[in-house]
């Protein structure tokens, strides 16, 4: 039987495709940059992408809300003039793994929230995405299955899956299903096709286990015995304030707006750049008061917005189980270990009842 | 890298016009304003808006007159910082930027019918100024209305010729106290908790109305509650570090709760075990 929604594409034809994708537009695609680290770069060719990789030092978020992007333009003379502009650059990304695909998707719930972010929602439009399906752990520091996203789930036009000597190519969209056409270079899967799929995912479902020993439903409930848990004290501790956690995560979004004036001082723009709710004046106001002054309110704040706060706001949780804040951490702070003592801590109250 | 304007972008500025300024206290100056073109603010008590100087940046201000007055507004704005600082510059007939209304204010309907106890310490009694004066020009529609006003020193009182106006109407009640006195002060002196005790209220039917410094509302709230007022009808106004305004910067989350959207003003109910919060 033949599934029109997938297609195969060999081998032997991946040069050809990345080649066809990128003369439509920018094609951005894994990259090795030495000492095991990846990052998200234009390719031009199928040479320099990393087929086996893991996840890029910094997360597809920073093309659809860039590190530093104008939302106004404005001029300074007698007439002082604003006006709201979104920059963008249509785009393709290849490669995307499926951490990084609820990554944005999170974003995209955030964004469309009312009131609408536009400039997000703009740029959106304009970026064709196309997965890759990771076919193991990409390495110790993943946490990908206890938030179910070591399965594909949408967020995708295409997603490929390696299959040996092809690519599985699932057609989720009709903007993915005109890059095939225009490629012309896939041809239709059949049953056996469909067969080899259907085993890898069922080798996957034995490989991904929850890394955190818990119960992913129980996760929010979790979170309401720990606030005060003597975890955060122990971060409070280790934690440098530096913010690379919340700087690689694909989910965190937090921002700050500046003005800036070019040097005739007769024109300038208001731009948000990344802001990161570990550094210290975050929630600092006037008069010198800190809602967050410790570092372990701070560490907290951060782990809540993952496994709790949105889950009630969003029904999701905000981790993509990427464990890049646990590569990033110069302080040696891993997620899975945070998770694990919260869990152990809990147990000795009230946490024994879900056992 | 291409670019296109956005019309309905949530960072689009309206032009304002500064109608008339004065100065409050030294640090603490009032301004009216209009909309440039000509169109209301219509914003409810208690919200807030952005304010914008282009090239320095944004602060989060509570409109502090009532929205009854629908051709102009009043900011009373504390020089602190870098905004704040260069409004105080600012006079007559200068060009502002402004976005919002925003957030949620004092749910007005709601307590239309009850009694009122207004609180407000220091700088709180901007954002309730708009409360106060929208229930003036609805006089009617509201039970008992109480005014608490404390400040450290007589010196720093705001607005104070409309305190004096509200102390002498028949149909408010209203009582101050410094922390501080000096020697032409022959007011209540103590901090504004000693007020509370000697108000008259039936707790079931009234609303409390609470802004001031963050260190006051733990001890107004043991008070308010000691009275029987109902937790849902604690009404408190936050101030946070704020960026956006729109729920997205994070800046003024307290725990799940966003103060820009869901607040600036919550119900005690609401936030009472957020230990983020007090
Ligand atoms: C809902 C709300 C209503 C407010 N209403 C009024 C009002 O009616 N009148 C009034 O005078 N003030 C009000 N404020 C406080 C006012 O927004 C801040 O004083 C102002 O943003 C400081 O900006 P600045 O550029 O002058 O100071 P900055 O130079 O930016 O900073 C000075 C200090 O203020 C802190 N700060 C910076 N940005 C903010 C921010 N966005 N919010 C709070 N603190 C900040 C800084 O951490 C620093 O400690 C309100 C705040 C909120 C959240
Ligand atoms: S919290 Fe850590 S593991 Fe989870 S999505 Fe963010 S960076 Fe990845
Ligand atoms: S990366 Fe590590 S040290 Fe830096 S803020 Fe995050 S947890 Fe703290
Ligand atoms: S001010 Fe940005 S989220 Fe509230």
């Amino acid at each position: 039987m033949e599934d029109t929604q997938y297609v195969v594409l060999k081998k032997d034809r991946f040069e050809e495709f990345i080649a066809a994708l990128s003369s439509m537009q920018k094609l951005v695609a894994p990259v090795a940059k030495g000492f095991g680290a990846y990052a998200f770069e234009e390719v031009t060719s199928a040479d320099p992408i990393a087929l086996n990789y893991i996840p890029t030092i910094l997360p597809l978020k920073k093309y659809f809300m860039p590190q530093r992007e104008t939302l106004l333009e404005f001029t300074l003379d007698r007439r002082s003039h604003a006006e709201a502009v979104v920059e963008y650059e249509p785009l393709t990304i290849f490669g995307a793994h499926t951490c990084d695909l609820a990554g944005i998707q999170c974003l995209n719930m955030v964004f469309s929230e009312r009131p609408k972010d536009y400039n997000y929602l703009l740029r959106k439009g304009t970026i064709t995405l196309i997965g890759l399906e990771c076919n193991d752990y990409c390495d110790e520091y993943a946490s990908c299955h206890l938030v179910h996203a070591s399965f594909p789930s949408g967020g995708y036009d295409l997603l490929f899956t390696d299959l040996g000597d092809y690519f599985m190519v699932h057609i989720n969209t009709v903007s993915g299903d005109r890059i095939v056409r225009t490629a012309g270079l896939c041809e239709g899967a059949g049953s056996a096709h469909m067969n080899e799929l259907r085993s890898l995912r069922d080798r996957k479902r034995t490989v991904f286990r929850n890394e955190v020993p818990i119960k992913t439903k129980l996760i929010p409930e979790l979170f309401d015995a720990v606030f005060g848990a003597r975890v955060w004290d122990n971060l409070n501790e280790r934690c440098l304030a530096c913010g690379n956690c919340t700087n690689v995560c694909p989910t965190c979004y937090c921002f700050n707006i500046k003005d800036e004036l070019d040097l005739t001082l007769a024109r300038g723009i208001r731009y948000r750049v990344w802001d990161s709710c570990q550094l210290e004046p975050f929630a600092r106001v006037a008069g010198g008061i800190n809602f967050r002054k410790e570092r372990s309110a701070r560490q907290r704040h951060r782990y809540y917005r993952k496994f709790r706060y949105p889950v009630d706001r969003f029904a999701r949780f905000f981790c993509t189980g990427c464990g890049r804040c646990t590569r990033a951490c110069m302080a040696d702070i891993s997620l899975k270990e945070t998770l694990s003592e919260l869990i152990k801590e809990s147990e000795e109250r009230v946490w024994k009842k879900w056992l | 890298m291409e670019k296109v304007v956005i019309k309905d972008s949530g960072y689009r500025l309206k032009k304002a016009t500064i109608l008339r300024t004065k100065n409050l206290t030294r640090n603490e100056k009032f301004f009216e304003i209009a909309l440039k073109d000509g169109s209301s603010l219509d914003h409810e008590p208690g919200q807030f808006i952005m304010v914008s100087l282009l090239g320095i940046g944004e602060s989060p201000i509570s409109v502090c007159s009532s929205p009854s007055r629908r051709d102009s507004f009043d900011l009373c704005i504390r020089a602190v910082g870098k905004v704040t600082r260069r409004l105080h510059t600012l006079k007559k007939g200068d060009e502002i930027g402004i976005r919002g209304p925003y957030g949620r204010g004092f749910p007005v309907n709601i307590i239309t019918g009850n009694d009122l106890l207004i609180i407000a310490g220091g700088l709180g009694i901007a954002p309730l100024r708009s409360l106060i004066t929208y229930v003036l020009d609805n006089r009617r529609d509201f039970g008992k209305v109480h005014i608490l006003f404390g400040c450290k020193e007589p010196k720093e009182m705001l607005f104070s010729d409309e305190l004096e106006q509200w102390s002498q109407r028949t149909d408010l009640h209203y009582a101050c106290t410094v922390d501080r006195a000096d020697p032409e002060w022959a007011g209540n002196v103590g901090v504004i908790t000693t007020l509370i005790p000697g108000v008259d209220i039936e707790p079931l039917r009234t609303f409390a109305a609470v802004v001031g410094p963050p260190v006051m509302y733990t001890f107004v709230i043991k008070e308010l509650l000691k009275k029987g007022i109902p937790k849902r009808q604690i009404l408190l106004s936050f101030e946070r570090n704020m960026a956006c305004g729109n729920g997205k910067c994070g800046h003024c989350q307290i725990q799940n709760l966003y103060v820009c959207q869901d607040g600036p003003v919550f119900n005690y109910e609401q936030i009472k075990n957020l230990s983020e919060a007090f």
